[in-house]
Order: C-alpha cells, then sequence, then structure tokens
C-alpha cells in the first residue's frame, strides 16, 4: 500500500500489522522446541524410572552430574517454552489491557520462580551426593 | 500483541463457529490445550524434585500422591499432553523449516497420528511402569 512518492516508509507500514516483537518470539518458541526435541524424551524415560525406584535411588540419581545437568537443562528450555506460550494465550484471549498486563507479569515471574525452584533443588542433590 | 484494545479496521480471521470441524483443526487447539496443560503439569513434577530435595517425610506424602489412583491418572494425562505435544511440536517444526507436511491429506493424516501415538504412548508407558 503506497501513498505516493513522497510518503514516508512508516507511513507506508502503518495499519498493516504488529512492528514489536513477534519474529523474536517466534524464533525463540522454535528454538527452545529443538533443544526439548532431545531432552524431554530423555526426561520422561528417567523421571518416571525415579519415581518408581523409591527415594534413594531417586535422589542418586538426581545426583549424578550428567542427570543434574541435563536436569537443568530441561528445566531452562521447557520453562522458558511455556513461558513463551503461555505470554501467547494471555494476549490471545485477555483484551483488557490491566488483566493482560497482569497476566504477563505473573507469567513471568511464575516461570521464573520455578526455574530458580527446580535449579535449587537439584543443587541440593548434586552436592549431597558428594559428587 | 500488547495495548490498546482493537480500533483498527483491519479483517479478523473467522471465529471458531464460521469452520466445518477437521482433524488438523482439532490438532490445532489440542496442542494449544496440551500446552496450558503442560504449564500447569510443570509445577507438579517441580513438586515432586523438590519433595525429593528436601527429605524422607516430604517425599513419602508425594510419593503416596503419585502412586494413588488420581495420581496414576494424572500422570497418563501428563505422558497423553507430553507426547502430543511433542510430536504436534514437531510437525510445526516440520512446517517452519523444510517447508513440508502442508497438503491437506498429509496433514490430517499426521493429525490422527499425533493423537494415536499420544493415547497409545501414554498407555505403553503407563502399562511399562505397572508390569516392568
Amino acid at each position: 500500500m503506497s501513498y505516493g512518492k513522497f510518503t514516508t516508509p512508516a507511513k507506508n507500514a502503518r495499519g498493516l500489522g504488529s512492528a514489536k516483537s513477534g519474529t523474536e518470539h517466534h524464533i525463540r518458541q522454535r528454538v527452545s522446541a529443538i533443544a526439548l526435541i532431545f531432552l524431554v524424551p530423555w526426561f520422561m524415560f528417567s523421571i518416571i524410572n525415579a519415581m518408581g525406584a523409591g527415594m534413594e535411588a531417586a535422589q542418586a540419581w538426581a545426583g549424578q552430574p550428567l542427570n543434574a545437568i541435563l536436569l537443568i537443562l530441561t528445566a531452562g528450555a521447557a520453562i522458558f517454552h511455556m513461558r513463551l506460550g503461555m505470554q501467547v494465550v494471555i494476549e490471545d484471549y485477555i483484551e483488557k489491557t490491566g488483566t493482560r498486563s497482569t497476566l504477563l507479569i505473573l507469567n513471568s515471574f511464575a516461570c521464573i520462580a520455578l526455574f530458580v525452584t527446580v535449579a535449587l533443588s537439584v543443587l541440593k542433590l548434586w552436592i549431597g551426593a558428594g559428587a | 500483541m500488547s495495548g490498546t484494545p482493537r480500533a483498527d479496521t483491519r479483517p479478523l480471521s473467522p471465529h471458531l463457529q464460521i469452520w466445518r470441524p477437521h482433524l488438523t483443526m482439532a490438532a490445532s487447539i489440542t496442542h494449544r490445550i496440551t500446552g496450558v496443560a503442560l504449564y500447569f503439569g510443570t509445577f507438579l513434577i517441580t513438586a515432586w524434585i523438590v519433595a525429593l530435595a528436601t527429605g524422607a517425610e516430604c517425599y513419602t506424602t508425594i510419593e503416596g500422591l503419585v502412586t494413588a489412583w488420581y495420581g496414576q491418572i494424572i500422570m497418563y494425562l501428563w505422558a497423553v499432553a507430553v507426547l502430543y505435544h511433542f510430536a504436534n511440536g514437531i510437525r510445526h517444526l516440520l512446517w517452519d523449516g523444510p517447508n513440508i507436511g502442508f497438503t491437506p491429506k498429509t496433514a490430517s493424516a499426521v493429525s490422527l497420528f499425533n493423537y494415536v501415538f499420544a493415547f497409545v504412548g501414554a498407555a505403553a508407558i503407563m502399562a511399562a511402569t505397572i508390569w516392568l
């Protein structure tokens, strides 16, 4: 849509869509998805085994360096991915600005708190295992 | 995106009730529903990891919840959601990256496959945890 020779690029772009951070969001969502393709199968298999193995075996499992690293990586990629996903859901369905902003902030806080909680728990298990 | 409510005249995509229900539509909706479910599921998994790090008393409580019948149902639904979102997520990446899987026939077949994969796969996982 052009208004002739003397219009600025901004004038041409205005009204034709969002000029915010959509592309970056899209790429982040996909890059974290690619990481999760590798992490999730390991996580599914391991966590189900650990849940059925009893506390001591589960603690020993989480305390091994490789498992601790993969656990924190999985939590990082998964929580990053779900924060982005929930952001889109909130933006799609909540139209009232105040409610929307509140939920978006809450989403960020919850995800960051969740990651810190997992990371600290895994660190404790890792240190507790004396590795 | 964030900000002011819609005041512009850009066309909106047709709402749900306009469409005749079809497989790829169901697959898309399910992708979002499983995504939101997994969001809350992650809090439950985190609770288990925290209990594991906290100690015996706390862990015994949560182990009781996981092995109870309702805990097992939640575990099954969690596995369904993970497998579905995983398979359908790969399909999204194949759409975006190599640009394959767009023909209606393929897209419908993959949608159906994702559902079967999720429900049967999760049932197989649950069976394996019980018998192996």
